[in-house]
């Protein structure tokens, strides 16, 4: 890490932070994805992690999530050691992924996407039945909260656009009592105004003080919304920035690796 | 950043009204719906007279409909899980013979028999699931493995055993025992009694069973169809384990990520196609009185079809088990409508594939529907 930027590992003041990732290393046979990744998030900021295609975010990520057990490192969730054995454990600790291929089903309503793999129930006679209509309630509210109109609870997630998908996703992962969440890349694939929408929800869901990693390798989608910023290249950390100590450049010459994009921007006009 | 500016009150102007008739396209019993109407509505104009609708004939029509109920219950759950079935009728054929095995050669008493066969039925069931979920391959060819594996032993062990084909004797080893008159009796005699004596039904007019009525009772067929029936109704559509069938077959990758037991789904659901394959031989056997190594033959085609008429998508993910019923019974209706018409028995084939092909092309178009895309 070099001095002369502000680039150094950037402290957001006050309250401690709900998950610690310190020295992750992830090695898949002779491959090292990882090679000590440190990372930490506070409740109510939006802490972007950056970086190129094979960068390693999305093994980090998966690391987080317990998807992947990490090789060597720690990681301290509310001030405690925890070792996921597997995603479940990680969800119920309160960890919600919403991944880059959303985990929704066109051909089902919103309400049964909503609820799906945690549907209310109500017992009769002992036999215990899915509640549906206290599922459609909670779907139409919270949807209205995230700005979302629905035609009815039965409208099926297939009829809406990718940005009111990710919002239902990430309602979705609120309202299961995310203390973290994980987007994936949840911008990659949309346009300008359904951007706005996700980024719109990303500052709902953080004021509710949820901590929000944010993974991107748009610079200017991460500094809208960022608090901090941690860039990887190559399966390390190559720091973090606070708001503000960073210009888009920076960030970007980071992400690339810095050199070569200099180099191709002067040549493009810098339009990268 | 600005506020999505769509949070207004009132409705989304980009949100188009649709028609009733559009929403009621997408319920899935739709295309069973109509075509129960056109069914019936064709048999009562032009085989009135027949005899199709007397109460032997409704009873005629009703107990093939039950089978094909039975059978595409299973298959309407398993593949909106997302999966099929090839070994549905290699299945009630091996289930049958492994019945009458047990309790004529072997000589148990044949509630042991119908019990250690659906335990072995439903594991096969399992395993099928099982390698299905564990390497991934398509079922279609997992359970195609099985179709063969299933009908060879089916012939094989009566041939190496008894030296034939069919083995008979059943209903004498049956008598009395009451959980074969779960499988193969009837109830309601009483009823149908009563019915005759006070000239609702036919009764018979001469021979030995003069005054008794021509339909006794309802076969415990039809009602094991019926309790299956809602079973898988309220199953799919008011259980939290229907959401994960929906979700399983929807999209498994994206049901995992949500913490859908997909695996655990998609194995019970073959482990219950299973079951109701062997429902549905242990009544054929208990009918019959003997088991035949031909039994159940095309029987997991003609499961998909009834399925398929019922309004769910092959691909899996949307269908319904009411669908599938009524499928089930235009399917009924229709070879045993045409066998009283006097029409020659090699066209219904004709009609079963052209019905297919209607149904497989209006389930795509309600598909695009819903997904709303073009």
């Amino acid at each position: 890490m070099t001095e002369d930027t502000n680039f150094h590992h950037g402290d957001v003041q006050g309250q401690d932070p709900i998950i610690r990732m310190i020295d992750i290393e992830k090695h898949f046979g002779s491959v090292i994805a990882l090679a000590g990744v440190s990372f930490d998030l506070k409740p109510g900021e939006c802490h972007c992690l950056l970086g190129d295609n094979g960068a390693g975010k999305s093994t980090f990520i998966k690391t987080m999530s317990g998807v992947h057990k990490p090789t060597a490192g720690e990681i301290i969730f509310e001030d405690k050691p925890m070792h996921f054995e597997d995603p479940r454990d990680a969800i119920e600790a309160g960890i919600a992924t919403v991944h880059q291929h959303l985990a929704m089903i066109p051909l089902m309503s919103v309400s049964r996407n909503f609820f799906m793999g945690n549907e209310p129930t109500r017992k009769v006679a002992g036999i215990s039945f899915f509640d549906k209509k206290l599922a459609d309630e909670i779907t139409m509210e919270e949807m209205r909260k995230m700005g979302i109109n629905l035609r009815g609870p039965d409208q099926a997630v297939g009829t809406l656009s990718g940005g009111e998908r990710q919002t239902v996703a990430i309602a979705r992962a609120v309202h299961f009592g995310a203390k973290i969440l994980i987007l994936d890349e949840p911008t990659s694939a949309l346009g300008v105004r359904q951007t706005s929408n996700v980024l719109a929800t990303i500052d709902k869901v953080r004021s509710q003080g949820v901590g929000v990693v944010f993974i991107s390798h748009n610079v200017r989608h991460a500094l809208a919304v960022g608090d901090r910023f941690t860039v990887l290249n190559r399966g390390k950390t190559l720091g973090t920035a606070k708001r503000g100590e960073i210009s888009p450049e920076e960030l970007q010459d980071l992400m690339a690796g810095g050199q070569e994009l200099a180099q191709l921007e002067g040549s493009l006009g810098g339009t990268v | 950043m600005a506020e999505s500016a769509q949070s207004a009150v009132g409705g989304d102007e980009r949100v188009k009204e649709i028609s009733p008739l559009r929403q009621a396209l997408i319920r899935p019993e739709l295309g069973g719906m109509v075509g129960t109407v056109a069914v019936f509505t064709f048999f009562l104009l032009f085989a009135f007279d027949s005899g199709m609708f007397t109460s032997q004939g409704v009873m005629n029509w009703s107990v093939v409909s039950a089978q094909f109920m039975i059978i595409a219950v299973g298959a309407c759950l398993l593949m909106i899980a997302g999966e099929f079935d090839l070994s549905v009728g290699s299945m009630i054929g091996f289930a049958g013979m492994m019945i009458a095995i047990f309790s004529v050669t072997l000589s148990w008493p044949v509630w042991i028999a119908i019990m250690v066969t659906f335990v072995l039925c439903v594991s096969i069931g399992a395993l099928n699931g099982f390698i299905v979920v564990r390497t991934g391959l398509p079922s279609f060819i997992v359970t195609l493995a099985f179709l063969f594996i299933l009908r060879g032993f089916t012939i094989f062990l009566p041939q190496t055993i008894e030296r034939k084909t069919i083995i008979g004797g059943i209903r004498d080893v049956a008598e009395g025992d009451w959980l074969a008159s779960v499988f193969g009796g009837k109830i309601g005699q009483g009823f149908f009694v009563w019915l005759g004596d006070n000239d609702l039904i036919g009764t018979f007019e001469r021979g030995t069973r003069e005054g008794q009525p021509v339909v006794d009772g309802i076969p415990m067929l039809i009602i094991w169809a019926i309790a299956l029936i809602i079973f898988g109704h309220v199953l799919l559509t008011k259980t939290k384990f229907g959401n994960w069938i929906f979700a399983s077959g929807g999209d498994a990758e994206a049901a995992r990520n949500s913490g859908v037991p997909v695996n655990r789904v998609k194995v019970l659901m073959f482990m219950f196609t299973a079951f109701c394959a062997t429902v549905f031989a242990t009544c054929q056997v208990m009918e019959f009185g003997s088991a035949g190594a031909d039994r159940g033959l095309l029987k997991e085609f003609e499961a998909i079809i009834a399925v398929v008429i019922g309004g769910a998508l092959l691909t899996g993910g949307y269908g319904s088990v009411l669908g599938a019923a009524l499928g089930a019974l235009i399917f009924g209706v229709v070879q045993q409508g045409l066998f009283f018409a006097g029409v020659e028995s090699s066209l219904f084939r004709v009609f079963l594939g052209v019905i297919l092909l209607g149904a497989v092309i209006l389930n795509t178009y309600i598909r695009r529907i819903i997904t709303g895309e073009r």
